[in-house]
């Protein structure tokens, strides 16, 4: 089973279903959304397997294909994961058929093809599932970019009111930090002489000056993607302007990209220039923490509510990533999974939400508990995961994160900190003005607060939140695919950590042997 | 050599390798060819054999190019008419470059499905807006004179990119020059821009073409003779003033950048590429840009390697210019003609930041480069003949909004041309824009990559408001039809568009050729 093309077919497969279902008759929507939504599981179906396959303990890398592409300039196909890639490859293979039974009915009321819609879907996984397993740089930049046109299109077809501004918005500023990327990569391509191979370019050597300039190029496409205060502006936009099921695959997987992207590249190919920029890097996470949080307090718009709060966890996951130990970094990696679990989760129901209320203002909530009870309970729920009460998977991340970051940062670690009593601010008072007080009169008349969770609703939520409760209990198995992998990933920045605690000590030596397979 | 060596030498008739300019001959002497038809033939058939001479004079030239070119030229380059013109890898490649091209665009030229009569006018001498001129237009079929037009112009383009004098050059210049200036004013509709198009186009021309002998007089005082490598050896030896030299050189660059549209000298592009008829603005486009920086190229290579250090500078700051206010001029256009225009400026920074690299990877990454463009720009302008209005085409950009719901294919296919022109990978302009800019940086001109994304950034603005247009918003209540394309248009449509897509998927093929025709002879 090991020499199963597990990625390249992973990759391929979603873009041949969006073909499939982009040419199925467009009289029988029903039909498009069915092949859409076998396929993708049958991906998730795949992707397990491939979950199983992989050997924490094995190599850093596998599952490595690689073919000729561009010999002229030396550039191959090819693809490959190591611990980090493969959580993020789960992630999207869970999100994508969740979020297809989540937007059933999302592109019914617009005047656009459904077919259409659903093959979207069909081939931004394609290209999630690609930026995450290249490991050709030129390979994962054309992922990169191509990533930005179907999302541009679920949002600017079937977003909400402002959807033309946002979509442009999203697709501008992606567009400005890859082309500084793209001036990045050509000039990793001519120092790493002509080759963009992610194994060869991990051994060269460069000046400190060009190893600075390019990890600029790289670092800011990636604070653009992730965001990363002050590059944040357009994720409130984008978020509050696309449709639900697109909102959540946005910040629940594309936004990783970003944060993975600084890990997988800036980390190991300017490990230099990684050391001399953390300083950057943390304080703009910190920042990002409290100003997202701050703002998330005062929205009024649930969706750019739930945006907001994505810029302060993504402010976590910076600083669990600049902080240089395992601890930190794993719970940094850790956090992108439950990030993308909670907060997909916390959109898709804002989503059910607004497509009930017909509005995503919270003035136009108040007491819809008492009409949805169950709707409300997993949105309590969810809204708990989100501000990672303890037994909740986020619990654990923010954690790990904090008591790494603690370790060698203390200030910062203890501003951090105050990132929690703010989110618990605005989950908790979202909830409380609209669901519970006073009934709003116009609820009630509202024919779509008439039921509660639809049976797919139900398959939609149940998932998502059984996860996060289980790996909120248990998150070892996950935890022991990342470690390895993060410890060998600062052993490339060439930090390791102060205080080692026990289980990072394992980890820790086992990722340094993994490194020495590798090579 | 003095006036006195010249009686003195026995004039003999120079060695012509007629195997190896073949293909110029085919085109200029069909084009000939094509000029008796006009006069001889019944109007009733004139139509049909000046089609079938064009095309098949194009695609006779292409194969000789192709097949003595593979066999005999890339690797055994030469020079013949008494080194007047050089048979080599780069003249070659961008020879059958301009060919297929042509082809393309002679198709989009013969199309009489869109336009009753097609897109030129019937008798270019009637004053525009009279009672003659709404006849002509309403009844009347075009002229046929268009296409050895079309065919000296393309001849015109094979001599420059192969001339290996500068006399030679200018002799091509005007070869390429005087028929497009005529084209560009024989539009069946808007015939008044359309003639001011062809004066614009014709007076700065004119002056280019006066800078560019000028240069060449300076550059034969300095170094005796109009010859390239002899312009090359002298810059190594003269003991003239350096001054000379760079005089001349910089009055010949400005003839050679008009052509390109390059800023400073761009200022006719928007005007003449909206003016002209479509089919003429798309060969212009595609293959004028290539015989231009076919001779900067060459002139560059050549002539003047030796002496990059002291003129590249200049050329960078001409280049950065052009991006960037190619790409700020762009933003602002309510025309997509026009904008197609600004945008074919902000292109022809890009290459130049390819050829300023001065290395191989240069004269490769500029060959591919300037194929790819002409490919996705022949497509773009082919499709903007579809969208018509009842007076012709529809090109203000508020005339195509919602075209994605009426006409998802045309609207498709411009979105994705669009997409190539903003660098979005999986297409050409991805590939292009790296392969220049790796060149550039191969070349130590990291400046100059920066500006290029700076301008990348700045030029998919527009692109992307044609999409959101499209896509986006309604579509109005007197919105454009959208004609469906005769077999000749669809077909050059086609090969635009996929080669867009080849060239940004697998483009090694491409890429291999170009690399081995980056070497010029001498």
């Amino acid at each position: 089973m090991n020499n199963f093309p597990f990625l390249s077919v992973l990759t391929v497969a979603p873009a041949v279903g969006a073909l499939v279902v982009a040419l199925l008759p467009r009289s029988n929507p029903r039909l498009a959304k069915i092949v859409a939504l076998v396929w993708s599981l049958a991906l998730l179906a795949i992707t397990a397997v491939m979950c199983v396959t992989f050997k924490a303990n094995g190599p850093r890398f596998q599952f490595r294909e690689s073919y000729p592409w561009i010999p002229a300039w030396g550039i191959r196909l090819t693809v490959q994961a190591d611990g980090i890639a493969l959580v993020m490859l789960g992630l999207v293979a869970v999100l994508v058929p969740i979020v297809i039974a989540a937007s059933w009915h999302d592109a019914d009321k617009t005047k656009r093809s459904v077919n259409n819609y659903f093959a979207l879907l069909l081939a931004l996984d394609a290209t999630m599932i690609g930026v995450f397993a290249a490991a050709d740089v030129f390979l994962f930049y054309a992922f990169f970019e191509v990533m930005l046109i179907p999302m541009y299109f679920l949002i600017g077809s079937f977003g909400g009111a402002r959807r033309q501004y946002a979509a442009v918005k999203f697709f501008l500023y992606s567009l400005f930090g890859g082309l500084f990327m793209l001036a990045a990569v050509i000039g990793l391509w001519v120092v790493g002489g002509h080759t963009l191979d992610w194994n060869a370019l991990s051994h060269i050597s460069m000046s400190t000056s060009t190893g600075r300039w390019l990890f600029l190029g790289f670092f800011l496409a990636f604070a653009i993607k992730a965001p990363f205060f002050p590059f944040h502006t357009w994720l409130p936009d984008a978020g509050g302007a696309a449709p639900a099921g697109a909102a959540a695959l946005l910040v629940g997987v594309l936004d990783k990209v970003g944060t993975y992207g600084i890990l997988r590249f800036c980390f190991s190919l300017f490990p230099e220039a990684t050391r001399f920029f953390a300083p950057l890097g943390l304080a703009l996470a910190v920042v990002g923490i409290i100003y997202g949080s701050l703002l998330a307090v005062g929205q009024n718009d649930l969706k750019r509510l739930v945006a907001y709060t994505s810029i302060a966890h993504f402010g976590f996951i910076g600083i669990g990533i600049f902080a240089f130990t395992s601890q930190a970094g794993t719970g940094a990696v850790l956090y992108m999974l439950n990030h993308g679990l909670s907060t997909g989760a916390l959109f898709l129901i804002v989503g059910m939400l607004v497509q009930r209320r017909g509005s995503a203002n919270i003035r136009d909530f108040g007491g819809a508990a008492k009409l949805v009870p169950v709707l409300a309970g997993c949105f309590l729920v969810v809204g708990f995961s989100s501000l990672a009460l303890p037994g909740t998977s986020p619990f654990v991340s923010e954690f790990l994160v904090l008591l790494g970051t603690f370790s060698t940062h203390k200030a910062l670690a203890i501003v951090a900190t105050s990132g929690v009593i703010l989110a618990a601010g605005y989950i908790l008072w979202m909830y409380q003005r609209t669901m519970q007080g006073n009934l709003n009169p116009e609820l009630s008349t509202s024919s779509g607060f008439k039921h509660d969770l639809t049976g797919r609703e139900k398959w939609v939520v149940a998932p998502l939140i059984a996860l996060i409760f289980i790996l909120g209990v248990y998150p070892k198995p996950v935890i022991d695919v990342i470690s390895p992998a993060v410890a060998a990933t600062m052993h490339d920045v060439g930090k390791s950590d102060p205080v080692p605690a026990t289980r990072a000590v394992d980890n820790g030596s086992g990722g340094s042997s993994a490194v020495g397979d590798n090579k | 050599m003095s006036t006195g060596d010249v009686l003195a030498a026995q004039i003999s008739a120079p060695h012509i390798n007629y195997g190896a300019i073949a293909p110029l001959l085919i085109v200029l002497g069909v084009g000939a060819l094509g000029v008796l038809a006009e006069a001889a033939l019944p109007r009733a058939y004139r139509y049909l054999v000046q089609v079938l001479l064009t095309l098949a004079a194009q695609v006779a030239a292409l194969v000789i190019v192709i097949v003595e070119g593979v066999r005999h030229y890339a690797s055994n380059p030469t020079l013949t008419a008494n080194d007047a013109l050089a048979v080599d890898g780069p003249a070659l490649f961008l020879q059958g470059s301009i060919l297929i091209l042509g082809i393309l665009a002679t198709l989009l030229i013969a199309d009489r499905r869109l336009e009753r009569g097609g897109a030129f006018v019937a008798e270019a001498a009637v004053v525009a807006g009279t009672e003659a001129d709404a006849k002509q237009a309403r009844h009347q079929p075009s002229q046929t004179e268009v296409f050895p037009l079309t065919l000296f112009a393309l001849g015109g383009m094979m001599l420059f990119c192969s001339a290996n004098d500068l006399l030679t050059m200018f002799v091509a210049l005007e070869v390429l020059s005087l028929p497009l200036y005529l084209a560009c004013g024989l539009a069946r509709r808007r015939r008044l821009l359309s003639q001011e198009a062809a004066v614009k186009y014709f007076l700065l021309g004119a002056f280019a073409s006066a800078f560019f002998v000028y240069g060449m007089a300076m550059l034969y005082g300095f170094a005796g003779t109009v010859e390239l490598h002899g312009i090359a050896t002298a810059a190594l030896s003269s003991n003239k003033s350096d001054l000379l030299m760079f005089v001349g050189l910089a009055m010949l660059a400005i003839g050679l950048l008009f052509k390109a549209a390059a800023v400073p000298f761009h200022v006719w592009t928007p005007d003449v590429y909206q003016g002209a008829p479509t089919p003429i603005t798309a060969l212009m486009a595609s293959c004028t840009k290539i015989a231009a920086f076919g001779g900067i190229l060459r002139v560059l290579y050549v002539a003047f390697l030796d002496s990059r250090w002291d003129w590249r500078p200049v050329l960078a700051v001409i280049a950065v210019a052009t991006m960037l206010i190619g790409a700020v001029l762009a933003v602002t256009q309510t025309d997509i003609k026009r904008l197609l225009a600004y945008s074919s400026v902000a292109n022809a920074g890009y290459v130049l930041t390819g050829v300023l690299s001065m290395q191989k990877s240069g004269i490769t990454s500029s060959l591919f480069y300037l194929v790819a463009y002409g490919f996705t720009v022949v497509a773009a302008f082919g499709l903007l003949t579809l969208v018509r209005d009842a007076d012709g085409e529809a090109t203000h950009l508020s005339r195509w909004a919602g075209l994605g719901r009426k006409s998802p294919l045309l609207a498709g296919t411009f979105a994705f041309l669009m997409l190539s022109f903003a660098g979005i990978p999986l297409t050409s302009g991805f590939t292009t824009k790296f392969a220049v800019f790796g060149a550039a940086l191969d070349g130590g001109q990291t400046a100059l990559v920066i500006f290029g994304v700076i301008s990348s950034v700045l030029l998919a603005f527009p692109y992307l408001r044609v999409i959101v247009l499209m896509y986006l918003q309604e579509p109005a209540e007197d919105a454009p039809t959208v004609a469906v394309p005769g077999a000749m248009t669809a077909t050059a449509l086609a090969l635009g568009t996929v080669a867009t897509l080849v060239f940004g998927l697998a483009p090694s093929l491409v890429l291999h050729v170009a690399q081995g025709a980056a070497t010029f002879v001498g």
